[in-house]
Protein backbone atom coordinates (compact mmCIF):
# COMPACT_ATOMS: atom_id res chain seq x y z
CA UNK A 1 0.00 0.00 0.00
CA UNK A 2 2.78 2.33 0.92
CA UNK A 3 4.58 1.52 -2.28
CA UNK A 4 1.44 2.30 -4.20
CA UNK A 5 1.04 5.62 -2.41
CA UNK A 6 4.70 6.43 -3.01
CA UNK A 7 4.48 5.63 -6.67
CA UNK A 8 1.35 7.64 -6.96
CA UNK A 9 2.96 10.62 -5.23
CA UNK A 10 6.00 10.60 -7.40
CA UNK A 11 3.71 10.76 -10.39
CA UNK A 12 5.35 7.67 -11.80
CA UNK A 13 2.22 5.60 -11.71
CA UNK A 14 -0.05 8.23 -13.15
CA UNK A 15 2.29 8.93 -15.99
CA UNK A 16 2.62 5.22 -16.65
CA UNK A 17 -1.14 4.73 -16.70
CA UNK A 18 -1.56 7.71 -19.01
CA UNK A 19 1.08 6.43 -21.34
CA UNK A 20 -0.38 2.93 -21.42
CA UNK A 21 -3.88 4.17 -22.10
CA UNK A 22 -2.77 6.45 -24.89
CA UNK A 23 -1.05 3.53 -26.52
CA UNK A 24 -4.06 1.31 -25.99
CA UNK A 25 -6.38 3.90 -27.48
CA UNK A 26 -4.39 4.01 -30.70
CA UNK A 27 -3.96 0.27 -31.03
CA UNK A 28 -7.50 -0.56 -30.04
CA UNK A 29 -9.15 1.94 -32.38
CA UNK A 30 -7.03 0.62 -35.20
CA UNK A 31 -7.95 -2.97 -34.49
CA UNK A 32 -11.61 -2.08 -34.01
CA UNK A 33 -11.77 -0.41 -37.41
CA UNK A 34 -9.83 -3.18 -39.15
CA UNK A 35 -11.64 -5.91 -37.25
CA UNK A 36 -15.14 -4.71 -38.13
CA UNK A 37 -14.14 -4.24 -41.76
CA UNK A 38 -12.58 -7.69 -41.89
CA UNK A 39 -15.58 -9.24 -40.18
CA UNK A 40 -17.99 -7.64 -42.64
CA UNK A 41 -15.82 -8.89 -45.49
CA UNK A 42 -15.79 -12.41 -44.08
CA UNK A 43 -19.54 -12.39 -43.74
CA UNK A 44 -20.46 -10.97 -47.10
CA UNK A 45 -17.76 -11.43 -49.70
CA UNK A 46 -17.19 -14.97 -50.80
CA UNK A 47 -13.61 -14.41 -51.89
CA UNK A 48 -12.66 -12.86 -48.55
CA UNK A 49 -14.12 -15.83 -46.73
CA UNK A 50 -12.32 -18.27 -49.01
CA UNK A 51 -8.95 -16.60 -48.80
CA UNK A 52 -8.78 -15.12 -45.32
CA UNK A 53 -11.26 -17.30 -43.42
CA UNK A 54 -8.90 -20.19 -42.62
CA UNK A 55 -6.05 -17.76 -41.96
CA UNK A 56 -8.09 -15.86 -39.39
CA UNK A 57 -9.16 -19.04 -37.64
CA UNK A 58 -5.62 -20.37 -37.64
CA UNK A 59 -4.02 -17.18 -36.37
CA UNK A 60 -6.47 -17.10 -33.51
CA UNK A 61 -4.59 -20.02 -32.01
CA UNK A 62 -1.55 -17.79 -31.48
CA UNK A 63 -1.45 -16.02 -28.11
CA UNK A 64 -0.71 -12.38 -28.65
CA UNK A 65 2.62 -12.49 -26.81
CA UNK A 66 3.90 -14.87 -29.44
CA UNK A 67 3.69 -12.06 -31.97
CA UNK A 68 6.32 -10.12 -30.04
CA UNK A 69 9.44 -11.73 -31.48
CA UNK A 70 8.15 -11.17 -35.00
CA UNK A 71 7.07 -7.64 -34.19
CA UNK A 72 10.50 -6.85 -32.74
CA UNK A 73 12.30 -8.19 -35.77
CA UNK A 74 10.02 -6.28 -38.04
CA UNK A 75 9.70 -2.93 -36.37
CA UNK A 76 12.58 -2.95 -33.91
CA UNK A 77 12.29 -2.19 -30.24
CA UNK A 78 9.75 0.58 -30.36
CA UNK A 79 6.24 1.88 -30.39
CA UNK A 80 5.25 0.16 -33.63
CA UNK A 81 6.08 -3.27 -32.24
CA UNK A 82 3.76 -2.81 -29.27
CA UNK A 83 1.00 -1.47 -31.49
CA UNK A 84 1.35 -4.47 -33.73
CA UNK A 85 0.96 -6.82 -30.78
CA UNK A 86 -2.13 -4.95 -29.57
CA UNK A 87 -3.75 -4.97 -32.97
CA UNK A 88 -3.02 -8.60 -33.67
CA UNK A 89 -4.09 -9.58 -30.19
CA UNK A 90 -7.57 -8.12 -30.49
CA UNK A 91 -8.27 -7.85 -34.22
CA UNK A 92 -9.21 -11.45 -34.83
CA UNK A 93 -11.73 -11.82 -32.05
CA UNK A 94 -13.43 -8.59 -33.15
CA UNK A 95 -13.48 -9.78 -36.75
CA UNK A 96 -14.98 -13.15 -35.87
CA UNK A 97 -17.62 -11.60 -33.63
CA UNK A 98 -18.54 -9.13 -36.37
CA UNK A 99 -18.76 -11.91 -38.91
CA UNK A 100 -21.16 -13.94 -36.82
CA UNK A 101 -23.17 -10.84 -35.92
CA UNK A 102 -23.65 -9.96 -39.58
CA UNK A 103 -24.43 -13.55 -40.49
CA UNK A 104 -27.13 -13.89 -37.87
CA UNK A 105 -29.18 -10.79 -38.57
CA UNK A 106 -32.70 -11.74 -39.66
CA UNK A 107 -32.81 -12.05 -43.47
CA UNK A 108 -36.30 -10.59 -43.38
CA UNK A 109 -34.91 -7.29 -42.15
CA UNK A 110 -32.66 -7.04 -45.17
CA UNK A 111 -35.50 -7.98 -47.51
CA UNK A 112 -37.75 -5.39 -45.95
CA UNK A 113 -35.05 -2.76 -46.32
CA UNK A 114 -34.56 -3.68 -49.96
CA UNK A 115 -38.25 -3.34 -50.73
CA UNK A 116 -38.07 0.13 -49.22
CA UNK A 117 -35.39 1.02 -51.71
CA UNK A 118 -32.28 0.66 -49.55
CA UNK A 119 -29.28 -0.50 -51.54
CA UNK A 120 -25.51 -0.58 -51.38
CA UNK A 121 -23.95 1.74 -48.84
CA UNK A 122 -27.32 2.83 -47.45
CA UNK A 123 -28.29 -0.77 -46.84
CA UNK A 124 -25.01 -1.42 -45.07
CA UNK A 125 -24.77 1.70 -42.98
CA UNK A 126 -28.42 2.11 -42.09
CA UNK A 127 -29.59 -1.46 -41.78
CA UNK A 128 -27.01 -4.24 -41.69
CA UNK A 129 -24.49 -2.63 -39.37
CA UNK A 130 -27.11 -1.33 -36.90
CA UNK A 131 -28.78 -4.74 -36.93
CA UNK A 132 -25.46 -6.40 -36.18
CA UNK A 133 -24.45 -3.77 -33.65
CA UNK A 134 -25.23 -5.69 -30.43
CA UNK A 135 -23.03 -8.54 -31.63
CA UNK A 136 -20.29 -6.15 -32.66
CA UNK A 137 -20.34 -4.54 -29.22
CA UNK A 138 -19.85 -7.94 -27.59
CA UNK A 139 -16.91 -8.55 -29.90
CA UNK A 140 -15.48 -5.14 -29.11
CA UNK A 141 -15.73 -5.90 -25.40
CA UNK A 142 -13.84 -9.14 -25.87
CA UNK A 143 -11.31 -7.39 -28.08
CA UNK A 144 -10.72 -4.78 -25.41
CA UNK A 145 -9.60 -7.32 -22.83
CA UNK A 146 -7.34 -8.96 -25.39
CA UNK A 147 -5.87 -5.60 -26.34
CA UNK A 148 -5.27 -4.74 -22.69
CA UNK A 149 -3.41 -7.99 -22.05
CA UNK A 150 -1.35 -7.67 -25.19
CA UNK A 151 -0.42 -4.13 -24.27
CA UNK A 152 1.01 -5.12 -20.91
CA UNK A 153 2.89 -8.03 -22.37
CA UNK A 154 4.39 -5.73 -24.94
CA UNK A 155 5.32 -3.08 -22.43
CA UNK A 156 7.21 -5.46 -20.20
CA UNK A 157 9.95 -5.65 -22.74
CA UNK A 158 11.62 -2.29 -22.85
CA UNK A 159 11.67 1.33 -21.75
CA UNK A 160 8.13 1.90 -22.82
CA UNK A 161 7.17 4.28 -20.05
CA UNK A 162 3.95 2.37 -19.50
CA UNK A 163 2.53 0.24 -16.72
CA UNK A 164 4.29 -2.85 -17.97
CA UNK A 165 7.61 -1.15 -17.58
CA UNK A 166 6.87 -0.13 -14.02
CA UNK A 167 6.10 -3.76 -13.33
CA UNK A 168 9.39 -4.84 -14.84
CA UNK A 169 11.22 -2.14 -12.89
CA UNK A 170 9.74 -3.50 -9.68
CA UNK A 171 11.12 -6.91 -10.57
CA UNK A 172 14.58 -5.54 -11.23
CA UNK A 173 14.62 -3.65 -7.94
CA UNK A 174 13.28 -6.68 -6.06
CA UNK A 175 10.48 -4.41 -4.96
CA UNK A 176 7.72 -6.90 -4.29
CA UNK A 177 5.39 -4.20 -3.00
CA UNK A 178 5.63 -2.25 -6.23
CA UNK A 179 5.05 -5.36 -8.34
CA UNK A 180 1.93 -6.28 -6.43
CA UNK A 181 0.84 -2.67 -6.36
CA UNK A 182 1.00 -2.43 -10.13
CA UNK A 183 -0.89 -5.68 -10.48
CA UNK A 184 -3.61 -4.30 -8.26
CA UNK A 185 -3.76 -1.22 -10.47
CA UNK A 186 -4.05 -3.42 -13.56
CA UNK A 187 -6.94 -5.34 -12.04
CA UNK A 188 -8.63 -2.11 -10.98
CA UNK A 189 -8.31 -0.53 -14.42
CA UNK A 190 -9.46 -3.69 -16.14
CA UNK A 191 -12.50 -3.93 -13.91
CA UNK A 192 -13.28 -0.25 -14.24
CA UNK A 193 -13.19 -0.22 -18.02
CA UNK A 194 -15.25 -3.38 -18.14
CA UNK A 195 -17.89 -2.27 -15.65
CA UNK A 196 -18.09 1.42 -16.41
CA UNK A 197 -17.70 1.34 -20.13
CA UNK A 198 -18.52 -1.92 -21.82
CA UNK A 199 -21.06 -3.45 -19.47
CA UNK A 200 -23.06 -0.24 -19.57
CA UNK A 201 -22.76 0.18 -23.30
CA UNK A 202 -23.81 -3.41 -23.88
CA UNK A 203 -26.74 -3.18 -21.49
CA UNK A 204 -27.92 0.03 -23.12
CA UNK A 205 -27.67 -1.41 -26.58
CA UNK A 206 -29.44 -4.61 -25.61
CA UNK A 207 -32.19 -2.63 -24.01
CA UNK A 208 -32.69 -0.33 -26.98
CA UNK A 209 -32.59 -3.20 -29.44
CA UNK A 210 -35.21 -5.00 -27.37
CA UNK A 211 -33.06 -8.06 -26.70
CA UNK A 212 -33.59 -8.11 -22.98
CA UNK A 213 -37.13 -9.34 -22.82
CA UNK A 214 -37.92 -12.91 -21.81
CA UNK B 1 -51.39 -2.25 -63.66
CA UNK B 2 -49.84 -5.62 -62.86
CA UNK B 3 -49.62 -8.31 -65.51
CA UNK B 4 -48.05 -11.74 -65.30
CA UNK B 5 -47.76 -13.69 -68.50
CA UNK B 6 -46.70 -17.34 -68.65
CA UNK B 7 -44.69 -16.98 -65.49
CA UNK B 8 -42.82 -20.01 -64.18
CA UNK B 9 -40.34 -20.22 -61.37
CA UNK B 10 -38.12 -23.20 -60.76
CA UNK B 11 -35.56 -23.59 -58.04
CA UNK B 12 -32.16 -24.84 -59.05
CA UNK B 13 -31.27 -28.34 -57.83
CA UNK B 14 -34.56 -28.97 -56.08
CA UNK B 15 -34.80 -32.73 -56.24
CA UNK B 16 -35.54 -35.24 -59.00
CA UNK B 17 -38.04 -34.83 -61.80
CA UNK B 18 -38.80 -31.30 -60.78
CA UNK B 19 -41.05 -32.51 -57.98
CA UNK B 20 -40.09 -30.05 -55.29
CA UNK B 21 -38.27 -27.69 -57.60
CA UNK B 22 -41.28 -26.43 -59.54
CA UNK B 23 -42.28 -23.36 -57.61
CA UNK B 24 -44.76 -21.96 -60.10
CA UNK B 25 -45.81 -22.85 -63.59
CA UNK B 26 -47.76 -21.09 -66.31
CA UNK B 27 -49.19 -18.32 -64.23
CA UNK B 28 -51.23 -15.65 -66.00
CA UNK B 29 -52.73 -12.92 -63.92
CA UNK B 30 -53.84 -9.35 -64.43
CA UNK B 31 -54.58 -6.99 -61.62
CA UNK B 32 -56.14 -3.62 -62.31
CA UNK B 33 -55.38 -0.35 -60.52
CA UNK B 34 -57.14 -0.02 -57.19
CA UNK B 35 -58.11 -3.67 -57.03
CA UNK B 36 -57.90 -5.75 -53.88
CA UNK B 37 -56.79 -9.22 -54.85
CA UNK B 38 -56.23 -12.08 -52.43
CA UNK B 39 -53.95 -15.00 -53.25
CA UNK B 40 -55.19 -18.01 -51.37
CA UNK B 41 -53.83 -21.53 -51.28
CA UNK B 42 -52.25 -24.29 -49.22
CA UNK B 43 -48.63 -24.16 -48.16
CA UNK B 44 -46.24 -24.80 -51.00
CA UNK B 45 -48.50 -23.42 -53.73
CA UNK B 46 -46.09 -20.61 -54.44
CA UNK B 47 -48.26 -17.71 -53.36
CA UNK B 48 -45.40 -16.03 -51.52
CA UNK B 49 -43.13 -16.67 -54.49
CA UNK B 50 -45.67 -15.00 -56.73
CA UNK B 51 -45.71 -11.99 -54.44
CA UNK B 52 -41.91 -11.86 -54.37
CA UNK B 53 -41.83 -11.90 -58.16
CA UNK B 54 -44.07 -8.86 -58.26
CA UNK B 55 -42.02 -7.24 -55.49
CA UNK B 56 -38.85 -7.80 -57.49
CA UNK B 57 -37.20 -9.80 -54.72
CA UNK B 58 -37.08 -12.82 -57.00
CA UNK B 59 -37.13 -13.26 -60.76
CA UNK B 60 -39.13 -15.66 -62.94
CA UNK B 61 -37.46 -18.53 -64.78
CA UNK B 62 -39.91 -18.10 -67.65
CA UNK B 63 -42.40 -15.50 -68.70
CA UNK B 64 -42.50 -11.93 -67.56
CA UNK B 65 -43.84 -9.79 -64.77
CA UNK B 66 -44.96 -6.33 -65.78
CA UNK B 67 -45.91 -3.55 -63.43
CA UNK B 68 -47.34 -0.46 -65.09
CA UNK B 69 -46.13 -1.79 -68.43
CA UNK B 70 -42.54 -2.05 -67.21
CA UNK B 71 -40.69 -5.29 -66.64
CA UNK B 72 -39.84 -5.78 -62.97
CA UNK B 73 -36.08 -5.62 -62.47
CA UNK B 74 -35.91 -5.25 -58.73
CA UNK B 75 -37.67 -3.69 -55.77
CA UNK B 76 -39.08 -0.28 -56.58
CA UNK B 77 -40.67 2.69 -54.87
CA UNK B 78 -44.01 1.99 -56.60
CA UNK B 79 -44.41 -1.29 -54.66
CA UNK B 80 -43.96 -1.93 -50.97
CA UNK B 81 -44.17 -5.20 -49.13
CA UNK B 82 -45.56 -6.06 -45.73
CA UNK B 83 -44.50 -9.35 -44.20
CA UNK B 84 -45.90 -11.74 -41.62
CA UNK B 85 -43.48 -10.29 -39.13
CA UNK B 86 -43.35 -6.54 -38.92
CA UNK B 87 -39.62 -6.44 -39.78
CA UNK B 88 -39.38 -3.09 -38.02
CA UNK B 89 -35.89 -1.96 -37.13
CA UNK B 90 -35.53 -2.44 -33.38
CA UNK B 91 -32.92 0.29 -32.97
CA UNK B 92 -35.23 2.99 -34.32
CA UNK B 93 -38.26 4.55 -32.69
CA UNK B 94 -41.70 4.06 -34.23
CA UNK B 95 -41.54 7.43 -35.99
CA UNK B 96 -38.00 6.81 -37.25
CA UNK B 97 -39.07 3.44 -38.60
CA UNK B 98 -41.91 5.02 -40.53
CA UNK B 99 -39.57 7.76 -41.75
CA UNK B 100 -37.04 5.25 -43.06
CA UNK B 101 -38.40 4.76 -46.60
CA UNK B 102 -38.63 8.54 -47.03
CA UNK B 103 -35.08 8.94 -45.84
CA UNK B 104 -33.88 6.38 -48.36
CA UNK B 105 -35.85 8.12 -51.07
CA UNK B 106 -34.31 11.45 -50.13
CA UNK B 107 -37.51 13.10 -48.90
CA UNK B 108 -36.46 15.48 -46.18
CA UNK B 109 -37.44 18.11 -43.68
CA UNK B 110 -41.01 19.23 -43.26
CA UNK B 111 -42.39 16.99 -45.97
CA UNK B 112 -40.97 13.92 -44.25
CA UNK B 113 -42.29 14.93 -40.83
CA UNK B 114 -45.72 15.72 -42.23
CA UNK B 115 -46.08 12.40 -43.99
CA UNK B 116 -44.87 10.41 -41.01
CA UNK B 117 -47.47 12.16 -38.90
CA UNK B 118 -50.21 11.65 -41.47
CA UNK B 119 -49.70 7.90 -41.79
CA UNK B 120 -49.06 7.29 -38.11
CA UNK B 121 -52.36 9.06 -37.43
CA UNK B 122 -54.01 6.93 -40.08
CA UNK B 123 -53.13 3.80 -38.10
CA UNK B 124 -53.90 5.56 -34.79
CA UNK B 125 -50.37 5.29 -33.45
CA UNK B 126 -49.25 8.91 -33.43
CA UNK B 127 -49.28 8.83 -29.63
CA UNK B 128 -46.73 6.03 -29.69
CA UNK B 129 -44.28 7.69 -32.06
CA UNK B 130 -41.37 7.81 -29.60
CA UNK B 131 -41.65 4.22 -28.42
CA UNK B 132 -39.30 1.44 -29.44
CA UNK B 133 -40.95 -1.29 -31.52
CA UNK B 134 -40.31 -4.04 -28.95
CA UNK B 135 -42.45 -2.21 -26.40
CA UNK B 136 -45.51 -2.55 -28.65
CA UNK B 137 -47.90 -5.48 -29.09
CA UNK B 138 -47.86 -7.60 -32.23
CA UNK B 139 -50.93 -5.91 -33.65
CA UNK B 140 -49.48 -2.46 -33.04
CA UNK B 141 -46.23 -3.46 -34.69
CA UNK B 142 -48.14 -4.57 -37.78
CA UNK B 143 -49.93 -1.23 -37.85
CA UNK B 144 -46.57 0.53 -37.71
CA UNK B 145 -45.45 -1.70 -40.57
CA UNK B 146 -48.58 -0.70 -42.49
CA UNK B 147 -47.82 2.97 -41.95
CA UNK B 148 -44.26 2.37 -43.06
CA UNK B 149 -45.49 0.58 -46.19
CA UNK B 150 -47.80 3.47 -47.04
CA UNK B 151 -45.57 6.39 -46.22
CA UNK B 152 -43.67 6.43 -49.49
CA UNK B 153 -47.07 6.49 -51.20
CA UNK B 154 -46.62 3.52 -53.51
CA UNK B 155 -49.40 2.57 -55.90
CA UNK B 156 -49.14 -1.06 -54.99
CA UNK B 157 -49.19 -2.68 -51.60
CA UNK B 158 -48.00 -6.27 -51.44
CA UNK B 159 -48.96 -8.12 -48.28
CA UNK B 160 -47.56 -11.52 -47.34
CA UNK B 161 -49.79 -13.01 -44.64
CA UNK B 162 -49.41 -9.85 -42.60
CA UNK B 163 -51.94 -10.83 -39.95
CA UNK B 164 -51.26 -14.56 -39.72
CA UNK B 165 -49.32 -14.32 -36.48
CA UNK B 166 -51.98 -12.31 -34.65
CA UNK B 167 -54.86 -13.49 -32.50
CA UNK B 168 -58.32 -13.54 -34.05
CA UNK B 169 -59.64 -10.42 -32.31
CA UNK B 170 -56.64 -8.30 -33.26
CA UNK B 171 -56.89 -9.65 -36.76
CA UNK B 172 -60.54 -8.55 -37.03
CA UNK B 173 -59.58 -5.05 -35.99
CA UNK B 174 -56.76 -4.93 -38.49
CA UNK B 175 -58.99 -6.20 -41.29
CA UNK B 176 -61.28 -3.27 -40.65
CA UNK B 177 -58.31 -0.87 -40.49
CA UNK B 178 -56.87 -2.19 -43.71
CA UNK B 179 -60.23 -2.00 -45.46
CA UNK B 180 -60.65 1.59 -44.33
CA UNK B 181 -57.12 2.57 -45.32
CA UNK B 182 -57.60 0.92 -48.68
CA UNK B 183 -60.88 2.74 -49.31
CA UNK B 184 -59.15 5.99 -48.27
CA UNK B 185 -55.98 5.61 -50.30
CA UNK B 186 -57.16 3.54 -53.29
CA UNK B 187 -54.05 1.44 -53.52
CA UNK B 188 -53.78 -1.72 -55.53
CA UNK B 189 -53.44 -4.48 -52.95
CA UNK B 190 -52.23 -8.01 -53.40
CA UNK B 191 -52.80 -9.94 -50.23
CA UNK B 192 -51.39 -13.42 -49.66
CA UNK B 193 -53.12 -15.62 -47.13
CA UNK B 194 -53.86 -19.26 -46.39
CA UNK B 195 -56.87 -18.17 -44.38
CA UNK B 196 -59.96 -18.69 -46.50
CA UNK B 197 -62.20 -16.40 -44.49
CA UNK B 198 -59.63 -13.66 -44.54
CA UNK B 199 -59.51 -13.90 -48.33
CA UNK B 200 -63.31 -13.70 -48.56
CA UNK B 201 -63.42 -10.88 -46.03
CA UNK B 202 -60.96 -8.67 -47.86
CA UNK B 203 -60.70 -9.45 -51.55
CA UNK B 204 -62.55 -8.13 -54.58
CA UNK B 205 -61.16 -11.14 -56.30
CA UNK B 206 -59.76 -14.28 -54.78
CA UNK B 207 -57.11 -16.14 -56.72
CA UNK B 208 -57.17 -19.76 -55.64
CA UNK B 209 -53.89 -21.55 -56.11
CA UNK B 210 -52.99 -25.21 -56.30
CA UNK B 211 -49.79 -27.13 -55.60
CA UNK B 212 -47.36 -29.41 -57.39
CA UNK B 213 -46.67 -27.42 -59.38
CA UNK B 214 -47.84 -24.12 -57.99
CA UNK B 215 -50.41 -22.67 -60.33
CA UNK B 216 -53.61 -20.67 -60.46
CA UNK B 217 -56.57 -22.97 -60.10
CA UNK B 218 -59.43 -20.60 -60.23
CA UNK B 219 -60.25 -16.95 -59.81
CA UNK B 220 -63.35 -16.10 -57.83
CA UNK B 221 -65.04 -12.72 -57.86
CA UNK B 222 -66.21 -11.52 -54.52
CA UNK B 223 -67.86 -8.18 -55.05
CA UNK B 224 -69.59 -7.89 -51.73
CA UNK B 225 -70.50 -4.53 -50.23
CA UNK B 226 -68.03 -2.83 -47.92
CA UNK B 227 -67.33 -2.47 -45.11
CA UNK B 228 -67.64 -6.17 -44.51
CA UNK B 229 -67.56 -8.30 -41.40
CA UNK B 230 -65.79 -11.60 -41.07
CA UNK B 231 -68.84 -13.44 -39.79
CA UNK B 232 -71.27 -11.94 -42.28
CA UNK B 233 -73.27 -14.57 -44.14
CA UNK B 234 -72.17 -13.50 -47.61
CA UNK B 235 -68.54 -13.62 -46.55
CA UNK B 236 -69.06 -17.06 -45.11
CA UNK B 237 -70.60 -18.27 -48.33
CA UNK B 238 -67.71 -17.04 -50.41
CA UNK B 239 -65.35 -18.59 -47.89
CA UNK B 240 -66.97 -21.99 -48.16
CA UNK B 241 -66.84 -21.80 -51.93
CA UNK B 242 -63.11 -21.13 -51.72
CA UNK B 243 -62.74 -23.90 -49.22
CA UNK B 244 -64.35 -26.49 -51.45
CA UNK B 245 -62.08 -25.45 -54.24
CA UNK B 246 -59.05 -25.84 -52.01
CA UNK B 247 -59.99 -29.12 -50.38
CA UNK B 248 -58.37 -31.31 -53.00
CA UNK B 249 -55.20 -29.31 -52.91
CA UNK B 250 -54.94 -29.42 -49.16
CA UNK B 251 -55.46 -33.16 -49.15
CA UNK B 252 -52.64 -33.44 -51.64
CA UNK B 253 -50.36 -31.58 -49.27
CA UNK B 254 -51.42 -33.69 -46.32
CA UNK B 255 -50.73 -36.88 -48.23
CA UNK B 256 -47.27 -35.58 -49.10
CA UNK B 257 -46.41 -34.49 -45.62
CA UNK B 258 -47.66 -37.53 -43.74
CA UNK B 259 -46.85 -41.22 -44.18
CA UNK B 260 -49.18 -43.67 -45.88
CA UNK B 261 -50.94 -44.55 -42.61
CA UNK B 262 -52.40 -41.06 -42.39
CA UNK B 263 -55.50 -40.71 -44.50
CA UNK B 264 -56.92 -37.22 -44.62
CA UNK B 265 -60.41 -36.68 -43.32
CA UNK B 266 -63.32 -37.98 -45.35
CA UNK B 267 -65.90 -35.79 -46.96
CA UNK B 268 -67.44 -33.36 -44.51
CA UNK B 269 -71.21 -33.09 -44.46
CA UNK B 270 -71.27 -29.70 -46.12
CA UNK B 271 -69.20 -30.68 -49.10
CA UNK B 272 -71.99 -32.51 -50.90
CA UNK B 273 -75.04 -30.47 -50.07
CA UNK B 274 -73.95 -26.91 -50.69
CA UNK B 275 -70.55 -27.35 -52.25
CA UNK B 276 -71.45 -25.19 -55.19
CA UNK B 277 -72.76 -22.33 -53.14
CA UNK B 278 -71.33 -19.02 -54.12
CA UNK B 279 -69.91 -20.39 -57.38
CA UNK B 280 -71.82 -17.91 -59.42
CA UNK B 281 -71.32 -14.87 -57.26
Amino acid sequence: MRALAGALRSGLLLRAVGKSFARLAVGYSLSLALGVALGVGLARARWVKDTLGPVVLGLQAIPSVCWLPLALLWFGLGEAAIQMVIVLGSLLSIALATESAVNTIPPLMVRAARTMGARGATLWLRVILPAAFPGIVSGARLGWTFAWRSLLAGELLFLSGGLGQVLEMGRELHDMALVIGVMVVIVALGLASERLLFARLEARVRQQWGLDRA
Amino acid sequence: MIALAGVAKRWPGGGEAGAASAGLSAVDLRVGAGEFVCLCGPSGCGKTTLLNLIAGLEFPTEGEVLVGGQRVRGPGPDRTVMFQESALFPWLSVAANVAFPLEVAGVGGGERAARVERYLRMVHLWGFRDRQPHTLSGGMRQRVALARALVAEPQILLMDEPFAALDAQTRDVLHAELERVWLETKKTVIFVTHNVREAARLGDRVVIMGTRPGRIKRVLDSKLARPRAINHRDVTEVASAIEDELKIEIEKVIRDEGDSAWSPSGRPVSAGADGGLGDGI
